[in-house]
This record gives structure tokens, sequence and C-alpha cells, in this order.
């Protein structure tokens, strides 16, 4: 009877958790008047929403990618640079608060340094005469959203990979050098081996963490931007595709997406913590 | 070589993390032409919308935690002491918000408490409330669930639980004055983070039509121009107290610990 302690939480996340996402699920091959059907899911494959997964995709792929090696030279610089340790505390906790700090503010801040009277842009303009405008650079846009992105992205990388890191062994880099391997035959053929994994999978995750946001999209490029979340926020509101099971369709297509990146994540995961034992 | 290659990581890096900072703090202060000024924190601290807002989305943050707390611990204390078999499931569960998009959560509530539904929670606002403190509460327990579990680890429960038994205790005071008071930073991290997520959360609170901090400040953004950016340092400022106080919790547990 001891499952019987678990109830409460049980019918919790079932009525506020599973059933929502199933009812979703179940809705995307539901036909209009009842009764199974695919249309929903091929009527997903159209121009306009062939792109909004594109461009999102993209966008997810650049501000991961970008994320993984940025954060993973700032967080090997701090774990392997030799630096003194006053670094480590403080760039730790400011981590934790930049990858917390997602959403409306953030395209705020953006908005107000690479916006076209931002910061950074004016200073530009007037000191050096770099308008970034007319080159054709615009906060509203693919490479804004993916810079705006790396923002929570960086900081998230360096608190995933850090233990990752710590946990090279100072054995395994004297055992290569006593065995005559220089620093870059180190790094390919020991260091990046066991890291691998780690990084791989903490991609996936970051992947899965932009394509899924919403509020930062909407606030920094209201609706101007055709991506998966600000479509199917338009949808909810007010049913844009003219088709509500599109709309089903069109969530059950991002939980498939993150679906896949997350489960990459786990896999990956169990396979970098063999090393840290 | 290794120690400049390392620096300049580390600074470019920072370059990047301070150039929004700086540029939404300098952008707060230009209001008024020509000089400094805290004219839009005026503006923005002044307006009935946002004390309205701001402290409905605080007062959501309390019970999200308060029911988030309520729902976790006996949870996690019950599979620690006799479920140990249940808790990767558990665990994996309290993960899946992670893997869900929250619009999609979202859009799975509208469609299934609506007003024509057996379970109508978007009927009356009263409703609506509780429905989105669930969906914050989905929102938070991957990090709620794990801060207590690993909370729960550095602590012997069964025996505290024996102990407590031949005593005369009962479930609700084992779990209120035994487990509760063991695992409180742990709890309270939580607690911080859930404060965090809540206060400036979007998705949710604008799909269910709740006048929350979120929504509001992207109205803000959508019809102003400094205000926002004060509206940003005031968010900023407010994920930087939380992160803080979590660490300073731990930090002073650690420092009973060490002197017990």
């Amino acid at each position: 009877m001891h499952w019987l302690g678990l109830v409460p939480f049980l019918t919790f996340v079932t009525l506020f958790l599973i059933l929502p996402t199933l009812y979703i699920v179940v809705g995307a091959f539901r036909a209009q008047g009842g009764g199974f059907t695919l249309d929903n899911i091929t009527g997903l494959n159209t121009a306009s929403i062939r792109s909004a997964y594109w461009v999102s995709i993209k966008i997810s792929l650049a501000s991961a990618s970008l994320g993984c090696l940025v954060g993973f030279c700032m967080a090997a610089a701090m774990t392997l640079g030799d630096l003194p340790k006053f670094v480590r505390g403080p760039l730790l906790t400011f981590s934790g608060v930049a990858s917390n700090f997602a959403g409306v503010p953030l395209a705020f801040a953006f908005l107000a340094t690479l916006g076209p009277i931002g910061l950074v842009t004016v200073f530009l303009r007037t000191n050096l005469g770099i308008d970034l405008r007319a080159m054709g650079f615009n906060i509203l846009s693919f490479w804004g959203l993916t810079i705006t992105y790396l923002f929570f992205q960086i900081p998230l990388m360096i608190l995933i990979i850090t233990p990752a890191l710590d946990g090279l062994k100072r054995e395994w880099r004297e055992a290569a050098a006593i065995l005559g391997a220089t620093g870059p035959q180190y790094w390919r053929m020991v260091a990046f081996p066991i890291l691998f994994p780690s990084i791989l999978g903490t991609m996936a995750l970051l992947f899965a963490n932009s394509f899924g946001a919403v509020a930062t999209a909407i606030a920094l490029t209201g609706s101007s931007l055709n991506i998966v979340p600000i479509l199917l926020f338009a949808q909810i509101r007010g049913d844009v595709l003219g088709n509500p099971y599109l709309g089903y369709a069109l969530a059950f297509g991002m939980i498939i997406v993150t679906g896949i990146a997350n489960t990459i994540y786990i896999v990956l995961r169990a396979r970098s913590e063999r090393w840290q034992k | 070589m290794t120690r400049i290659a390392a620096w300049g990581a580390i600074a470019l890096g920072m370059l990047y993390f301070l150039m929004p900072l700086v540029g939404m703090a300098e952008f707060s202060l230009k209001m008024r032409r020509g000089v400094y000024s805290l004219d839009a924190y005026a503006r923005v601290l002044g307006d009935p919308k946002f004390q309205e807002t701001f402290g409905y989305s605080v007062v959501m943050a309390i019970f999200t935690i308060l029911f988030g707390v309520l729902l976790v611990v006996p949870t996690a204390y019950w599979v620690r002491l006799k479920l140990p078999g249940a808790r990767p499931y558990i665990e994996f569960v309290t993960l899946l918000p992670l893997v869900i998009p929250a619009i999609v959560v979202v859009f799975g509530y509208i469609r299934l408490y609506n007003t024509s539904s057996w379970l109508p929670l978007t009927g009356t606002a009263m409703g609506t409330n509780i429905l989105l403190m669930f969906g914050y509460t989905t929102l938070a327990l991957p990090y709620m669930y794990r801060a207590v579990d690993t909370g729960l680890r550095t602590i012997d429960v069964a025996t505290m639980t024996e102990a407590a038994q031949s005593l005369g205790a009962g479930w609700i005071t084992i779990l209120a004055r035994i487990i509760l008071p063991n695992v409180l930073v742990a709890v309270l991290s939580g607690a911080f983070l859930t404060f965090a997520i809540v206060i400036g959360e979007f998705t949710m609170a604008a799909l269910l039509n709740r006048p929350a901090f979120g929504p509001y400040m992207q109205l803000l953004g959508a019809n102003r121009a400094y205000e926002p950016a004060a509206l940003a340092v005031i968010a900023f400022a407010i994920t930087w107290a939380c992160m803080g106080l979590i660490q300073l919790v731990t930090r002073l547990s650690k420092h009973d610990r060490a002197r017990n």
C-alpha cells in the first residue's frame, strides 16, 4: 500500500502535465468530426509553416553551437587556464543569474543595446563611423535573436560543462605526457573524446532551450519574425491558421523536436558520467 | 601563454555579458533629454498598473512556492523512505517540464479546462488563477524536486522517522517538525528559484489572460521607449537578489554544520 503516498503527486502531474500534453498529441491526429487522421500533420507542409520550423531550427542550432563554443572556452579558461582563484566563484554565480535572466526583460536589454538607438549602435555610428543598419544588421532578425539567446545559452553551458572539466584528472594529462604526447595531442586524443558526450549532450539541451523560448522572441520581435513559438502563440490566441487542429499539429511538432533533443541529452549524459566516478 | 589566452577568453565573454547590462542601465536613465535622470523609474514605479501586476505576480509566486513545497516535500520524502525503486521514474516525471515547452502545456490547459469541460477552471478569475498556479508549479517542479531530493540525501531519513515514531509522532508531525526543518535550506533554494521564474513568466500568464508582471512588461515594451529598460534593470535586480539569497542560505547552512 506504499504507493498510496504518491497519489497526490501523481494526481497533480497527471491532471496538469500529462493529460494536457496528451490532449494536444491526440488532437494532432484527430479529424474535425472525430476519428483518426494524418491530415493535420500533412497540413503542416505549407510554405509558411515549413519556413517557421526551418528558421526556428536554424536559430536554435546557431545559438546552441555558438553557446557551446563560447561557454566551453570560458569554462576551460576558468578551470584549466591557471587563473587566480577569485575568478571562479563570481563567474559561476553570474552564470546562475544570467541563465535565469531570460524572457521579456532580456529582450529589453538587447533592444537598449543593439536596437536602432541602442548604446552600442549609437556608439559605433558616432565614434567609429560603423553603421550597423547599413551593414544589414537588425536586432529583429535571425542574428539579432541568436545574439540575444546567447545571453542565457553561454552561462548554461558554463554551468553544465564545468563539472565535466573539473573531472579531467591530472593523472591522465601526466600519463599522456610521459608517453610523449604534446599538449594538442593530449586534447585531441584524451581530453576531447572524454568531454565529447558532455559537449554534444549540452548542445542538445541548449537547442531545446532556445527552440521553446517564447517570451524573449515575442518581446523582441513582436510578430515580425516567423518562428514556431511565435506562430503557435498567435494560433492559440486567435487561430491564425484557420484550423484549430493544425494548432495541435504545430504544438505536437514542437514536442517532437524538443523531445528528440532532450533524449540525445539524457543518453549522452549517461555516457559521459561513466568517467566521473 | 595559457594564462593570457585564458584571460582573453574570460574578458571577451564578460564584454559580451556586460554590454547589454550597461546598455539597458544607460538607456533607462536617458528619459530626460540631455541629462541622466531617474524619470523612467519614477514613471514605472508610479504606474498603478505596475503596482497591480507586480503585486499579482508576487502573490502568485508565494502561492506557487507554498503549493510546490506541500507537493514536493512529502513526495520526495515518501519515495526516499518507502519506494526507493520508484525514484528514477518520479525523477523522470519531474524533468518532463523541461522537455515539454510551457506553451504546449498551457495550450492543453485552455482546451482541457475551458468552460464546457468537466473541470471548468477557466470559467472564473479565481479558477484561472489556480490553474496558472498549477502551471507555475509544473515549471518549477524540476528545480524544486531536485533541490529537495538532494537535501534529503544528506540526512538519514529512515532513522529520523523511526526515532520520531517511537516517540509517538504522526506523519504530519514528522514532516512538519523533523523533515522540513532539516531540508529547509534546499527548500529555500528551490523557493527563491521559483520566485525568479514566476515573477517574470510571460507565456502562461499571457495565454490565460491574467494580469501578471510578464505580460505587463511585454505590453509596455511594445508601446514605450525608456520605461522597458528601467523594467529590465528592475527584473535583473530581482533575479540577482534571488540567486544571491540562494547562495546566502547555502553558505549559512554550511557554516552551521561546520560548527556543530
